[in-house]
């Protein structure tokens, strides 16, 4: 009940917000009887009336996850985006090493095997990506090896 | 005798040693992420795009090849569902209701190939039926011009909002996410940038393949951190294995009506294999009354949801060939193949580019029978793969994804955007909000405004053209039932829920 009430508030707000910003879209001279406007328009008022519906008839709430879990969760977006920002500078095989560890860990956690499957997934991987499908992956920072 | 010289053609090209070997090669691949638990035919698939992309096959060849892995994906599903309890993805929800019984009764073997003989004649027969349909309905869509797409499209909507989902606004909020981020980047009518709030990387729009993946792979995992790999039961050994032949035959009508519901649940555009796979069961439940035992662990319970299901693989193939409307998340992944690989489906495709069509259809064919062939006589080779344990399976799943897309453009922008179409999936699923709507919204969401504009210019702004021909007004029609009528068939056709130990 109150998770889809504050989600139908949240889709509410998000389409009015998105209707708002497509009343922003610069309309050029070569136009069209519906122009650049027109249609997001129609889905943010399409995305209005059915965050009100929700909100008026919620669906049961969910099973949600206890605290300890979200806090893993959190832990896990947080591995993601930093691999992601990691993954040029840093090379292939060490932030992967890493991140497959620590996701391996989270859903098992015991660090021997954890760190196992780190090492065994960046270098089985790079092995594959790089000469069985020939894909250009750096496997180390260059400054690390000119 | 076009269907003939077509079906040379397409076998000429599919029987080329090399195209024979990919198939080969996808159905191997396919038949084990299907078995994979966690893995489906829709999330595997979409992390395979990006790396087949950047392999650079040509169009031909890699459409070929992910459609082995799309059909062997639909032919393992079963596997994980039969032996461990866990299906795959949605539509083989419906296998582990006898499945799984069957297999606690020492029946696995039986399971398996009985499921797979099904998986067979579902798939064959569908594959003929898409090639026999396909062109008639291509033919009928020259008629369409834009007032006619742009119904078409709210068709595919409404259909997958109100057959498809539990709940029609839910369907519908997730149906604009996914437009809505359509509508990102720069105009193509009049070139002006559109919400992108200034950020460069916004420009070129969100590739649909990056929410693909975040949705469908990256969420995954966040179900999976979040269970803790509970769901990863022990599974049920499988030692002898004998072909029950005489229950293959027992089950050859139950195999036969199954295909024909899955195919015609197929063909309705947001239907899909879900559909085709539970209305399949369902009808051979009412036909076999009481005393049929559905859900104890028989034979037939097991061959209809099977045929069902690949049947529907296969319908759901004749609207998103011929109209560029998939019918199902599975087809809507193939679907942003072939607009990666820069082909148009629609009427078109099967006249200025016959042989990719029927290339493609040649190969269903072979597959099938590639496919038998791995799945009853080498059945215990992707059985050893259920014992790949969650720890390793979903970090390098992780990782497959990250390099896919990394290897797209190279961008960490793209990378962020997967993380966080991930949360986002996960929050959505959470709340019983359907992901395949945004999918498709961001397929389609370019080429609906696009025929909606192009209605109107046609008509001067003259709303009421929207509605001018009887193609429209039907579509319109079936738009509205389609996500009406679910509300008042609610209460009589239920979803039963998975079996628990």
């Amino acid at each position: 009940m109150v998770s889809d009430r504050i989600f139908g508030a949240v889709v509410a707000v998000v389409a009015l917000a998105y209707i708002a910003s497509a009343n922003q879209i610069q309309t050029s001279f070569l136009a069209d009887p519906v122009g650049p406007k027109m249609f997001p328009m129609m889905i943010g008022a399409g995305a209005f009336i059915a965050g009100i519906f929700v909100i008026l008839r919620p669906d049961g709430d969910p099973d949600w996850p206890v605290l300890s879990t979200i806090g893993a969760l959190l832990i896990a977006v947080v591995v993601l985006v930093a691999y992601a920002y990691a993954l040029k500078p840093f090379g292939f095989i060490l932030p992967t090493a890493m991140a497959s560890a620590i996701l391996s860990y989270q859903i098992f956690p015991k660090i021997g095997q954890a760190v196992l499957v780190g090492a065994g997934l960046s270098i089985g991987l790079f092995m594959l990506f790089k000469f069985a499908l020939g894909l250009g992956l750096v496997a180390f920072p260059s400054a690390l090896f000119g | 005798m076009d269907l003939l010289s077509n079906l040379a053609t397409g076998f000429g090209i599919a029987l080329s040693p090399y195209t024979l070997m990919l198939a080969v090669f996808g159905c191997f691949i396919g038949t084990i992420i299907g078995a994979l638990p966690g893995l489906g035919p829709s999330n595997g698939v979409a992390i395979l795009i990006p790396l087949t992309f950047s392999l650079g096959l040509d169009a031909t060849s890699a459409l070929v090849l992910m459609t082995a892995v799309y059909y062997g994906a639909m032919y393992g599903g079963r596997i994980s569902s039969i032996l461990l309890n866990i299906p795959g993805d949605e539509p083989a929800l419906m296998t582990t209701l006898d499945g799984y019984p069957m297999a606690k009764a020492g029946r696995a073997g039986d399971a398996l190939i009985i499921s797979g003989f099904a998986s067979f004649t579902g798939a064959f027969l569908s594959t003929v039926g898409l090639m026999l349909l396909a062109p008639l309905l291509a033919r009928i869509a020259f008629q369409f011009g834009p007032a006619e797409y742009f119904a078409l499209y709210i068709l595919a909507f409404a259909t997958l909002g109100g057959i498809a989902s539990n709940n029609q606004a839910k369907a519908a909020i997730a149906s604009c996410i996914g437009l809505g981020i359509a509508m990102i980047g720069v105009d193509n009518n009049s070139g002006m940038p559109r919400l992108t709030f200034g950020n460069m990387h916004l420009f070129d729009g969100i590739d649909f393949l990056v929410a693909i993946v975040g949705l469908f792979a990256i969420t995954e995992v966040f179900s999976f951190i979040e269970s803790h790999g509970k769901n990863t039961s022990i599974g049920i050994k499988l030692d002898k294995l004998k072909v029950p032949w005489r229950d293959i035959w027992n089950t050859r009508w139950v195999q036969l009506r199954g295909s024909l519901v899955g195919f015609i649940a197929g063909i309705l555009p947001g239907a899909g294999a879900s559909l085709g796979s539970f209305l399949a069961y369902m009808s051979e439940k009412s036909i076999a009354g009481e005393k049929g035992g559905f859900g104890t662990g028989v034979a037939k319970g097991v061959a209809a949801p099977e045929a069902g299901n690949n049947a529907a693989a296969g319908g759901a193939l004749v609207p998103m060939l011929t109209l560029g409307v998939p019918g199902s998340g599975t087809t809507a992944v193939l679907l942003a193949l072939l607009m990666t690989l820069n082909i148009t489906p629609g009427p078109t495709l099967f006249t200025d580019r016959p042989e990719v069509v029927w290339g493609l259809i040649a190969s269903l064919l072979i597959a099938n029978f590639v496919l038998l062939a791995m799945n009853v006589p080498m059945v215990k080779v992707f059985v050893r793969v259920l014992s790949v344990p969650a720890w390793v399976l979903l970090p390098g799943v992780t990782m497959i994804s990250f390099v896919g897309i990394y290897s797209l453009s190279g961008s960490y922008f793209d990378l962020l955007l997967m993380v966080a179409f991930g949360v986002l999936g996960w929050v959505l699923r959470k709340l019983d909000v359907p992901t395949v709507p945004i999918i498709l919204g961001i397929l389609l969401g370019g080429h609906m405004e696009d025929s909606l504009r192009r209605a109107m210019v046609l008509s001067d702004g003259d709303w009421t053209y929207l509605f001018s021909s009887k193609i429209a007004i039907g579509l319109w029609a079936v738009a509205i039932a389609g996500f009406v009528a679910p509300l008042f068939l609610r209460k009589f056709l239920k979803k039963p829920q998975a079996v628990s130990d």
